[in-house]
């Protein structure tokens, strides 16, 4: 096992980027700095560390303990170094009898309010005031204890400045008694994570730190615990470190949940997680974090994980509890025998977005190696695949344009489709830092999403489109920016295909495109898309981000490419601070599209036409690749309802909840005679599995994962796996069960691999990414360190390619009987299908999926808050209970779609994005009426799931 | 996949091409019915189209003689 224990020091302020350089001296050594460093900080490079409270590097500082104190030669006083500049020629002395007896001063009065319990403390030995109580000193304390915080009761009576501890979030304590009101939590709740949820109460020595409401749990928070990294002292508490002690080494390593991958030091205690800490050196993250990646990991050790492989001859009979061997070999037989029986063709297998890029790697050449056909299919398609599609047609590749930092250099923010605060907690974050710093936005979205009105964040324009709109919407933009002449000629001139472009822009300068003309479809005022076009193709550097709301539809691609017009004629491709940005749902649906998980790709998004790809593969892997596509996820389903499709090995994916038309996979899944289910729990999908192998989480592996700005991140090990074999080595034992001779002794040896065989990855090795900490793709010879920023030079394809975006509205249409349209989405304290989040306290913010309805619509129909209501499609029905939110138009319902119990997925529509199929969730007919209680489907789903996961004890 | 599925995902490509000329959308929907779809789709379709099947876009029916030939599996 490999150790990163990597110090991560703190500067006392944030870094300052400025292109001058002061000199000065500090304690006689001289130091440069940019222009506008603290002389803390500036002491912090050369290593000396200045005594501090209320400074850390996270949040800007106030100078409010005092205990930075210096002398600087010529300057009178004591000036706090965390709030004074560095100047040029400065001569600092941070040690001297004057300042030392100060310090000293300060902390004893720090000291005289604070209660002196350190050894039972869950601080101990991580805590600032102890530190600094040390640093200084301080032999002391020489007042006798007047009024304070920390006592319960005194001279007989409650001690009425004593408040109990608040320890209502699931996660976190805060103990008023050991706060020294330093503010650090408040500023990183305000600067770090901008929620603002933290206020000061009193002045003085009454000030206290208050959530808003009565406590954590009821206020604002959204327990992304900005404000416990904070902390120096045990004041806000991780509970985990509360029971367990303070943790002795650190494993870098990235977040499993979203695609924003975000670095964690992953604290250990033996081999015990003591907590997550969100790494500053993460370049996605910058020593941010959401709730789920830095607390809700509890799933890995939940009791419903499944420890030992598992069998059985028939989905009726119980699972018996078998060797691994004894699995393999029974899937091995099994597969072999339908292929003997039914052809080559007659197995196939699904990747996993959740698993890392080498377990996909590896599942994609089990199916073309040794299964012989391309039958690989991932949950991706139900996701991004648009994006890949898209972007590939308009600019060259399959991926977002930019990194994450390229949102601090953002003037005009465009967010479609997507709800960051709730998917992409840590990019929302950062993009409302810009945001408060003065950049503008834009939110097109049928739902008022919390951006829209957040604290301090205000969106320039809110455009609610009607469901199923979006090409039309964009389409009008780009009528008002060609139109008015916003195009950015000399760009299009130089990086784009002329004719195209001219074809394009007559296109959208038709009358029927304009706002007004397009007003009735979409919903949204022509006044307001003029206002944003304008802003958007004027404001200085215009950025997109879009999410799922834009790739599930029947236009999905359309409206990616849409997208991609709109940032070409206003030049906003190419440099920091612009392009088009998806944002990737699950942590590696990036790299599983990379990795050659769809059934006409091979790895590096090469079409299985490509006579010189596919010979290299053949070479190296020894066998013939079939030049056809292979069967998709439906295919496979159809194919198995009709006989000639048997068996599949699914890895991490739950397809009976996460895909379209619940029923139809029910009924393919149940057609197959083996179906092998490779995941940490029983899933709704294992229900209908034959052979359950037990999967392990990031925590037990080694690999890596690709975010949604293509970073590569390393996930390593820091524990064994429980079941005795991480995922790449179940996938390869299951290989060598069906014949081949596979022997990767290490996910390294995969990734070289990879490297060897795709040109976008082939400067990356693991020794690169533990050098560089991560890359991001293409890196090869000539970007040896990644490409933070696509298409800088020109466009990948050669010239950005203009497409015409006709809108075509979906089929899936309102009418009497379903008047309404459904559209879902996600909150932030679960994750997808919710396996692991519904493992994990988090469940204490959001018990069930409920649907959002307008008043207006829930009056008409006899709904009120909290009621169960049906909601019926022309697919099927479900039932769950209504909310009544103004955040929806009216005729447009919401709901999630994290609990299986709710299976909102019986009710979306068949229909398809036309280039990908990826399916349209976002748009339903639906009608909602008032119910007694959940549906018929709903109920014997339960009872057949029960059933289907009973487990015999092992037979010894 | 039933007919009446396959049929509309066909058109449905058709009209993401409608603006193309004639012949150029016919080898467009062509050459994106080849690079995304297998063999059996495509000899499902195929077949479709052989039997002149109505309700299949006439733009998908041309196309039908430029898409690749499925290997008889
Ligand atoms: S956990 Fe995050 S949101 Fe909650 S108070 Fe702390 S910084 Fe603010
Ligand atoms: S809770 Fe912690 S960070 Fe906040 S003011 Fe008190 S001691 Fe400082
Ligand atoms: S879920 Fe996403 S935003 Fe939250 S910590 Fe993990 S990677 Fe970061
Ligand atoms: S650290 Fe500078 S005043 Fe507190």
């Amino acid at each position: 096992m490999k150790d990163f224990i990597l110090p991560d020091p703190d500067f006392g302020t944030p870094a300052w980027a400025s292109d001058r350089t002061v000199t000065l001296s500090i304690d006689g050594f001289e130091v440069t700095v940019p222009e506008g460093t603290s002389v803390m900080r500036a002491a912090a490079e050369l290593g000396i560390e200045i005594p501090k409270l209320c400074a850390t590097d996270s949040v800007e500082p106030i100078g409010s303990c005092r205990l930075c104190m210096v002398e600087i030669e010529g300057r009178r006083g004591t000036p706090a170094s965390c709030t004074t500049p560095v100047a040029p020629g400065m001569k600092v002395h941070t040690q001297t009898p004057k300042v030392a007896q100060l310090r000293r001063g300060v902390m004893e009065l720090y000291i005289s309010d604070h209660p002196l319990d350190c050894l039972t403390c869950a601080a101990n030995g991580d805590c600032q005031l102890q530190d600094m109580a040390g640093a200084v000193g301080l032999r002391e304390v020489r007042y006798a204890p007047g009024a304070n915080h920390f006592q319960t009761r005194q001279n007989g009576e409650d001690n009425p400045r004593y408040t109990p501890k608040d320890q209502s979030n699931p996660y976190f304590t805060y103990d008023p008694s050991k706060c020294i009101a330093c503010y650090r939590c408040v500023r990183a709740c305000e600067e770090v994570q901008g929620t603002f949820a933290l206020t000061v109460e009193g002045r003085g020595f009454e000030a206290r730190i208050s959530a808003g409401g009565s406590d954590f749990l009821s206020s604002d928070c959204v327990s992304c615990g900005a404000c416990v990294q904070a902390c120096p002292t045990a004041t806000l508490q991780e509970k985990s470190v509360i029971e367990t002690g303070t943790p002795d080494r650190a494993v870098i390593t990235t977040c499993a949940y979203c695609g924003v991958g975000c670095s964690f030091r992953a604290e250990m205690k033996g081999d015990q997680l003591v907590r997550m800490v969100p790494w500053k050196a993460g370049k996605a993250n910058r020593g941010h974090s959401c709730v789920k990646g830095r607390f809700a990991y509890g799933y890995a050790t939940h009791p419903d994980r499944i420890l030992n492989p598992m069998i059985r001859n028939t989905i009726d009979e119980p699972w018996r509890e078998v060797s691994w061997e004894e699995a393999f070999g029974f899937a091995a037989r099994k597969f072999r025998a339908i292929q003997q029986e039914h052809g080559i063709g007659a197995i196939g297998g699904i990747t996993s977005s959740r698993c890392t890029n080498e377990e996909t790697f590896l599942v994609q050449k089990l199916i073309r190696q040794v299964f012989g056909n391309n039958n690989v299919d991932t949950c991706a398609r139900v996701c991004h695949s648009p994006t890949g599609y898209g972007l590939k047609t308009t600019f060259g590749t399959s991926a977002g344009t930019q990194d994450f930092d390229s949102v601090e250099q953002a003037d005009v923010v465009l967010v479609i489709g997507a709800n960051p605060t709730d998917g992409h907690p840590v990019f929302a974050s950062r993009l409302k830092k810009r945001l408060r710093q003065g950049a503008k936005l834009i939110v097109a979205d049928p739902r008022r999403i919390d951006l829209v009105r957040g604290p301090h964040v205000r969106a320039a324009h809110h455009l609610p489109l009607r469901p199923g709109t979006n090409v039309a919407l964009l389409t009008a933009m780009a009528h008002v920016i060609v139109t008015e002449g916003l195009t950015a000629d000399a760009f299009i001139r130089e990086r784009c295909e002329i004719d195209a472009y001219q074809d394009w822009a007559g296109f959208v300068a038709e009358d029927r495109h304009s706002p007004e003309a397009t007003e009735a479809l979409t919903g949204v005022p022509a006044g307001d898309v003029r206002k944003a076009a304008r802003l958007y193709a004027t404001g200085g550097n215009a950025a997109i981000y879009y999410g799922l709301g834009v790739t599930e539809h029947s236009q999905g691609s359309t409206t990616v490419m849409a997208i991609a017009n709109l940032a070409m004629a206003t030049g906003n491709v190419g440099r920091p601070g612009v392009g088009v940005n998806p944002l990737r749902g699950q942590n590696n649906v990036q790299g599983s599209c990379d990795m050659g998980s769809f059934p006409h790709e091979l790895p590096g998004y090469r079409h299985v036409h490509d006579d010189a790809a596919r010979g290299l593969y053949e070479r190296l892997w020894n066998v013939t690749i079939s030049d056809e596509p292979g069967l998709r996820i439906p295919n496979m389903l159809d194919a198995a309802v009709g006989g000639t499709f048997k068996g599949i090995y699914i890895q991490g994916e739950d397809i009976l909840q996460s895909d379209p038309d619940t029923r139809h996979v029910a009924s393919g899944l149940a057609a197959m005679d083996c179906v092998v289910v490779h995941d940490l729990f029983l899933n709704e999908t294992a229900n209908y599995a034959h052979v359950f192998l037990p999967g392990s989480t990031f925590l037990e592996k080694d690999g890596t994962f690709t975010n949604a700005e293509r970073r590569i991140n390393r996930v390593r090990r820091v524990m064994a796996p429980l079941t005795g074999m991480a995922d790449w080595e179940v996938t390869q034992a299951l290989a060598n069960a069906m014949g081949a001779d596979w022997a990767y002794a290490h996910p390294s040896e995969i990734m070289a691999e990879i490297a060897a065989t795709t040109p976008s990855f082939a400067g990356v090795s693991y020794d690169l990414l533990d050098r560089e900490g991560s890359v991001q793709w293409p890196c090869n010879a000539a970007a040896p360190l990644g490409t933070p920023i696509m298409h800088e030079g020109g466009f990948v394809r050669g010239k950005g390619l203009f497409v015409v975006t006709d809108y075509v509205p979906t089929d899936e249409r309102t009418g009497p009987r379903y008047p309404l349209l459904l559209t879902t989405g996600r909150i932030l304290s679960q994750y997808n299908v919710g396996a692991q989040t519904r493992r994990t306290p988090n469940t204490i913010w959001h018990a069930a999926d409920m649907l959002e309805i307008h008043p207006h619509d829930a009056e008409t129909r006899g709904i009120t808050d909290g009621c169960w209501v049906r909601l019926a499609s022309r697919s099927g029905e479900t039932t769950l209970k209504a909310t009544l939110s103004d955040r929806v138009s009216p005729g447009v319902v919401y709901t999630t779609f994290h609990h299986p119990e709710t299976q909102a997925n019986v009710v979306t529509s068949d229909y398809s994005d036309w280039a990908t199929n990826c399916p349209e969730y976002k748009v339903t007919a639906v009608q909602v009426s008032p119910s007694n209680g959940p549906s018929e489907w709903q109920q014997t789903y339960a009872e057949r799931a029960r059933a289907a996961r009973r487990i015999l004890p092992a037979a010894e | 996949m039933t007919p009446e599925k396959l049929t509309y995902m066909a058109n449905q490509i058709a009209t993401a091409f409608a603006r193309r000329p004639e012949d150029e959308a016919v080898a467009a929907i062509a050459e994106h019915i080849d690079a995304f779809w297998g063999p059996g789709m495509r000899a499902e379709l195929l077949a479709l189209a052989e039997a002149g099947a109505p309700e299949l876009s006439p733009r998908v029916a041309r196309a039908a003689h430029l898409i690749r030939r499925p290997q008889a599996a």
